[in-house]
């Protein structure tokens, strides 16, 4: 049989698979298929650059307000002064180089049955799949006295930007001898060991700069992601300034008060700050609530197989926003599941069958500039659930030596720098 | 550009009689879509295609038993010098550990 004569041919004859069996109507429709994704970070970018190494002739969209994307991951490197701002900044050049055509503009309304996204510019487009990788919204709800307004106070600083610059320069102006306190949400929320990880490189700046500081955490739980690591980093490199309060410790926060910068507790304690950092609940990001794929947790249920929601047909969700435990909402499990899906959704409009799915998380943190940790996890599909596979993944060792410690600082900066270049270009 | 990673010629390779993935006789093929999948698990520390220049080793390129037998020392935990690798193998089985060797050394170098 000669090999049809679509744009795809080349293509699916050398991948061999099936395309030479694949009905004229599909390889039609795969031809001319448009594929629009809505968030430009580690999963939309991800998926969209997937998506053209997959197919060089698919119509691929991605739709991201800001010009350039800066990564919350090792932003607390920036916060440390261990890195410059810039280098957190990720652009989209090398996809517009790749015939993706990039669109700074908001998504604000999706239209599931017409199949459209309508973009703050007033354009109307039209789909054949649409991703969605909105991260998180903040719940500006759920903490008494914590909204937009007090975050201008009391920074969060969970989603990078503005914000973060406007912590770095509140620890910049912070007397010595001062309390830098952090307010930590329940699970689930972006980045479980993000945290963690700033108190440590806050440490690190405040032991250099304002030594007779404290950092005092006030936490929503009392387990959370590579803890027993931590609190050995932390006494190792920093003594007793890390001030660690659990749920049960009276850790809890559930009023906070942004101009005086106190917060209160569950059980009544009054803490005042010289710089206070609160990171609110958390939801999925506005687009994917509006486009009626949240349930009652706020989060997007997904298929784990492809990450198809589970309340409307032709739209996948990853990242932050999905409910895909127990995968960590990650940038690492955001990239993972951006190259799942444009391979799902490749294998899909050309009529070929879906590729097993199979995804993995790798998250470093770093404790002090030569001092790194590290938690991995190997995921898989089955029976409709995600789950981990057997006897894999976990965190680095304990009491490990410090040539493991400095291996795994130097692993996490080309971490960075490869899944940047796997999900940017850049 | 589009076949940085997906290496379509190679892929044609393994689907062509007489080139099969070298998994065991009695291990059902890895079907070539799942072993891109795979594959792609790899770059996001180990660099587009598998090619690093950074503190973390470029995998593009080498030599298919060197791969496998590195690989499988980290799943097993004999690498002494493992950091996150003997995690992250613990998830592949040896059948996905010999394709993945032989997606990676059929990466140019």
């Amino acid at each position: 049989m000669t090999p049809p004569p679509s744009p795809l041919s080349r293509r699916a004859l050398l991948t061999g698979l099936g395309a030479l069996a694949m009905p004229a109507l599909v390889r039609a429709q795969a031809g001319a298929a448009h594929v629009v994704v809505v968030g430009g970070g580690f999963g939309g970018a991800t998926a969209a650059r997937h998506l053209r190494l997959y197919n060089s002739a698919l119509r691929i969209t991605l739709i991201e307000p800001a010009a350039r994307h800066y990564t919350c991951a090792f932003s607390s490197h920036y916060l440390a002064g261990l890195r410059h701002w810039e280098s957190l900044g990720h652009g989209f050049e090398t996809l517009r180089g790749m015939g993706i055509s990039v669109v700074h503009a908001a998504a604000v309304d999706v239209d599931a049955a017409a199949r459209t996204v309508t973009l703050s510019d007033g354009q109307r487009l039209a789909w054949d799949r649409l991703v969605l990788s909105p991260g998180v919204d903040m719940r500006w709800d759920r903490l008494a006295g914590y909204d937009a307004a007090a975050s201008m106070h009391a920074p969060h600083a969970w989603k990078a930007g503005a914000q973060t610059r406007l912590l770095r320069a509140q620890l910049q102006a912070m007397p010595d001898g001062g309390t830098f306190a952090m307010v930590i949400p329940a699970a689930p929320y972006r980045c479980p060991p993000g945290p963690y990880e700033r108190a440590a490189l806050v440490a690190h700046y405040l032991r250099a700069h304002k030594p007779r500081s404290r950092i005092l955490l006030l936490d929503a739980k009392n387990e959370f992601s590579k803890k027993p690591l931590f609190l050995q980093g932390w006494k190792a490199l920093y003594g007793d300034m890390i001030d660690w309060r659990s749920l049960d410790d009276d850790g809890e926060v559930v009023r906070v008060d942004a101009l005086r910068r106190e917060v209160e507790t569950s059980l009544g304690t009054l803490h005042r700050a010289d710089v206070l950092n609160v990171i609110p609940p958390q939801k999925a990001g506005w687009i994917a609530e509006r486009a009626g794929l949240t349930d009652a947790s706020g989060w997007v249920p997904v298929h784990p197989e492809n990450f198809a929601a589970r309340r409307q047909a032709g739209i996948h969700v990853i990242g932050d926003a999905s409910l895909a435990a127990p995968m960590p909402k990650s940038g690492a499990s955001a990239n993972s599941q951006g190259r799942l899906v444009a391979a799902a959704i490749c294998a899909e409009l050309q009529g070929q069958q879906a590729p097993q799915a199979w995804y993995t998380n790798t998250c470093y943190s770093l404790i002090g500039p030569e001092y790194g940790i590290s938690v991995a996890g190997v995921y898989r599909a089955q029976n409709d659930t995600l789950i981990e596979v057997p006897d894999s993944g976990g965190i680095s060792p304990l009491d490990a030596p410090a040539g493991f410690r400095a291996a795994e600082a130097r692993y996490g900066a080309a971490w960075y720098q490869a899944i940047s270049a796997d999900t940017w270009g850049n | 550009m589009p076949c940085s990673l997906w290496r379509p010629c190679a892929l044609l390779l393994s689907v062509l009689p007489g080139t099969a993935v070298a998994v065991p006789a009695a291990e059902p093929a890895i079907a070539p879509a799942t072993v891109a999948v795979l594959a792609a698990t790899c770059v996001s520390c180990h660099g587009p295609g598998g090619h690093s220049s950074t503190d973390i080793p470029s995998i593009a390129g080498q030599s298919e038993s060197r791969l496998r037998a590195r690989l499988l020392a980290f799943r097993n935990g004999t690498a002494p010098d493992a950091t996150i690798m003997t995690r992250l193998m613990k998830g592949y089985d040896e059948a996905q550990i010999a394709a993945l060797a032989r997606w990676f050394a059929q990466e140019r170098q």
